[in-house]
């Protein structure tokens, strides 16, 4: 039993950026663990993928390229994965912890009788050879260290975001899987994937995230939020409170908390948001925090890094323009 | 139209959580319980289909300890129409994994056309009972549902579902596993008829075997504290060259 493998998922022919962060933690853990990183790649016509996998570190890469895995579905996904981890026995499988990942993994980890843990922010070997795990629960209010003591391979998703992305360039020999999915077992069909009308980057990769809640009195008013966000480049988008999105201002997928997002950008800059223990517990592992308010004992400002007093319809349109002008000196 | 419905109770959303002496659990003492807010829009798309077939029944399955009969009584307000808890006494002990086999032992002989779970809990954020249990009871799945529509033969279903950057439309034939996510309805309010009816409703109890967790939870921590921020004052340009000032060249986070 050994190898360290991780699902590398790509949508259209291309990787996700998560792909190599998944992959740089799996470097990591096949060095000290002394073992072999191997990328599982699924899709229609990917092959060419496999050099940007030996890139990030990957010794081998399992290629399973069949018209039958064009579309994402989890069953046959899952049969294929399920049946190279069968017939080659690795340690450790990683995910990463995205809607495609958190549908698939618990359907692998079960046909393969094992637990899973979900949506991991530090993965490391510990004395014991054990994968070690550490994973946010209460939506980041509590971290909890894990392990599976006898559970094989020890399976564990990596949230989005968190990961340093390292390259490491390795051989990436490819290993070809024959697949063989049996179509009365697929009972799921894609019919579309409909892009989502905003341009900007999706929350859970933002670099960036400028958030709105109750403070902004209505949705029109989130134009200053989307300027702020345009002016810091293609890496920034625009998040929202439960309040916000609750009074019908934004889309769901926009919510950044408890029962929506949790993010974990390098800034995130709230704005007209009191900072409820729900919204904290969904952003308060971003790397810096800016709180614009005008109350000064929100609770966001015990989180914030920088916080401003003030009216944010004044500040926040001051701080584009400042960007604006001292970028171009 | 029969649907499962897998609720779990977790404290509130509020609640402020403590690690208990053991270093490895959550003090009880003191937490408000509720029922998953995903759960209850799982709950909800389940009475509406009943609702819209005009017949069949809701049938909600929870896994835990006496207290969430609550809650399952909770759900009977809202207006499902049996309730069974697998009773175990050390919820904290267990996994997702151990929890979807509960279920599946328990729900393998029922008579369904969908399970609705919430898309994921909102005390251990796992993500997984929905789909381990379609993987164990031989069904398809279709995660983090934010719009279904059931066919007339209630064969099939179409299902909306929120990935990042937009919106994936899958065909799901059933029976089959939907996990909610918010934006699949708006739940419903409990009537004082719901609420009256819910008393005199009987919950079944089950006593099973709950495996152990392959998962073992070895301590809590408390993330980092922040290090105190710096706060500033004023509306007026200064200040505010001041904070990108800090960004740029003391953060370092915008170029």
């Amino acid at each position: 039993m050994a190898g360290i493998w991780v699902f590398s998922e790509q949508r259209g022919g291309e990787l996700k950026k998560v792909s190599f962060e998944v992959l740089s933690v799996g470097r990591d853990l096949a060095d000290k663990a002394g073992q072999e990183l191997a990328a599982l790649l699924l899709g229609s016509g990917v092959a060419m993928l496999a050099s940007e996998l030996a890139k990030y570190g990957a010794d081998k890469v399992f290629l399973a390229d069949s018209a039958d895995l064009k579309d994402f579905l989890t069953e046959s996904y899952t049969s294929v994965i399920c049946e190279a981890v069968r017939a080659n026995d690795p340690s450790v499988l990683l995910f990463s912890a995205t809607t495609l990942g958190r549908g698939l993994a618990p359907r692998v980890a079960t046909r393969l009788g094992t637990g899973l843990a979900t949506d991991c922010t530090e993965l490391d070997i510990n004395d014991a050879g054990l994968l070690a795990i550490k994973r946010p629960i209460f939506a980041g209010k509590l971290l909890a260290n894990a392990v599976f003591d006898n559970a094989r391979p020890q399976i564990a998703s990596v949230r989005p975001n968190v990961i340093p992305v390292q390259e490491n360039p390795k051989a990436g020999e490819v290993v070809n899987l024959e697949v063989r999915i049996d179509p009365s077992r697929v009972r799921t069909k894609l019919r579309e994937i409909k892009r989502g009308t905003s341009s900007r980057v999706d929350l859970a990769e933002a670099r960036i995230i400028v958030s709105g809640g109750r403070g902004m009195k209505g949705p029109e008013n989130f134009s200053i939020l989307e300027d702020l966000a345009a002016t810091l480049g293609s890496e920034a988008t625009v998040g929202a409170s439960r309040s916000a999105v609750d009074a019908g201002w934004r889309p769901h997928s926009d919510q950044v908390g408890q029962t929506g997002k949790t993010v974990t950008p390098d800034l995130y800059i709230a704005c007209g948001i009191s900072g409820a223990i729900q919204h904290l517990a969904g952003m308060s592992s971003s790397k810096y925090i800016v709180a614009v308010n005008k109350d000064p004992d929100a609770p966001i400002f015990r989180k914030a890094n920088y916080g401003i007093v003030g009216d944010l319809f004044k500040i926040v349109p001051l701080i584009t323009e400042e960007l604006k002008k001292s970028g171009k000196e | 139209m029969n649907s499962i419905v897998c609720i779990k109770q977790v404290p509130d959303t509020e609640s402020i959580i403590r690690i208990d002496s053991e270093g490895t659990g959550i003090v009880e003492e003191g937490l408000q319980y509720v029922a998953n807010p995903y759960d209850e829009y799982a709950v909800e798309e389940a009475l509406r289909l009943r609702e819209k077939f005009g017949e069949g029944k809701v049938t909600v399955v929870s896994v835990g300890p006496q207290r969430v009969e609550e809650t399952i009584r909770y759900v009977f307000a809202m207006g499902a129409d049996e309730g069974i808890l697998i009773r175990d006494a050390e919820p904290q002990k267990r996994d997702s994994f151990s929890v979807a086999q509960c279920l599946a032992e328990v729900i393998k002989d029922k008579d369904y056309n969908v399970i609705f779970c919430g898309k994921q809990a909102v005390d251990d954020d796992s993500a997984q009972v929905g789909a381990m249990l379609a993987e164990l009871l031989d069904i398809p799945q279709a995660t983090v549902v934010s719009k279904l529509e059931v066919a007339d033969d209630k064969k099939a279903a179409v299902a909306h579902r929120e990935i990042e950057g937009g919106e994936e439309i899958i065909e799901i034939q059933l029976p089959g596993v939907i996990t909610a996510q918010k934006g699949l309805n708006e739940p419903r309010f409990t009537s004082l008829r719901g609420i009256k009816m819910a008393m005199s409703k009987t919950i079944e109890i089950r006593e099973i075997n709950v495996p152990e967790a392959k998962m073992k939870v070895m301590s809590l921590e408390r993330p980092p504290e922040r290090p105190p921020g710096r706060i500033l004052e004023g509306e007026d340009a200064d200040v505010i060259g001041e904070l990108v000032q800090a960004l740029r060249n003391e953060a370092k986070v915008i170029p």
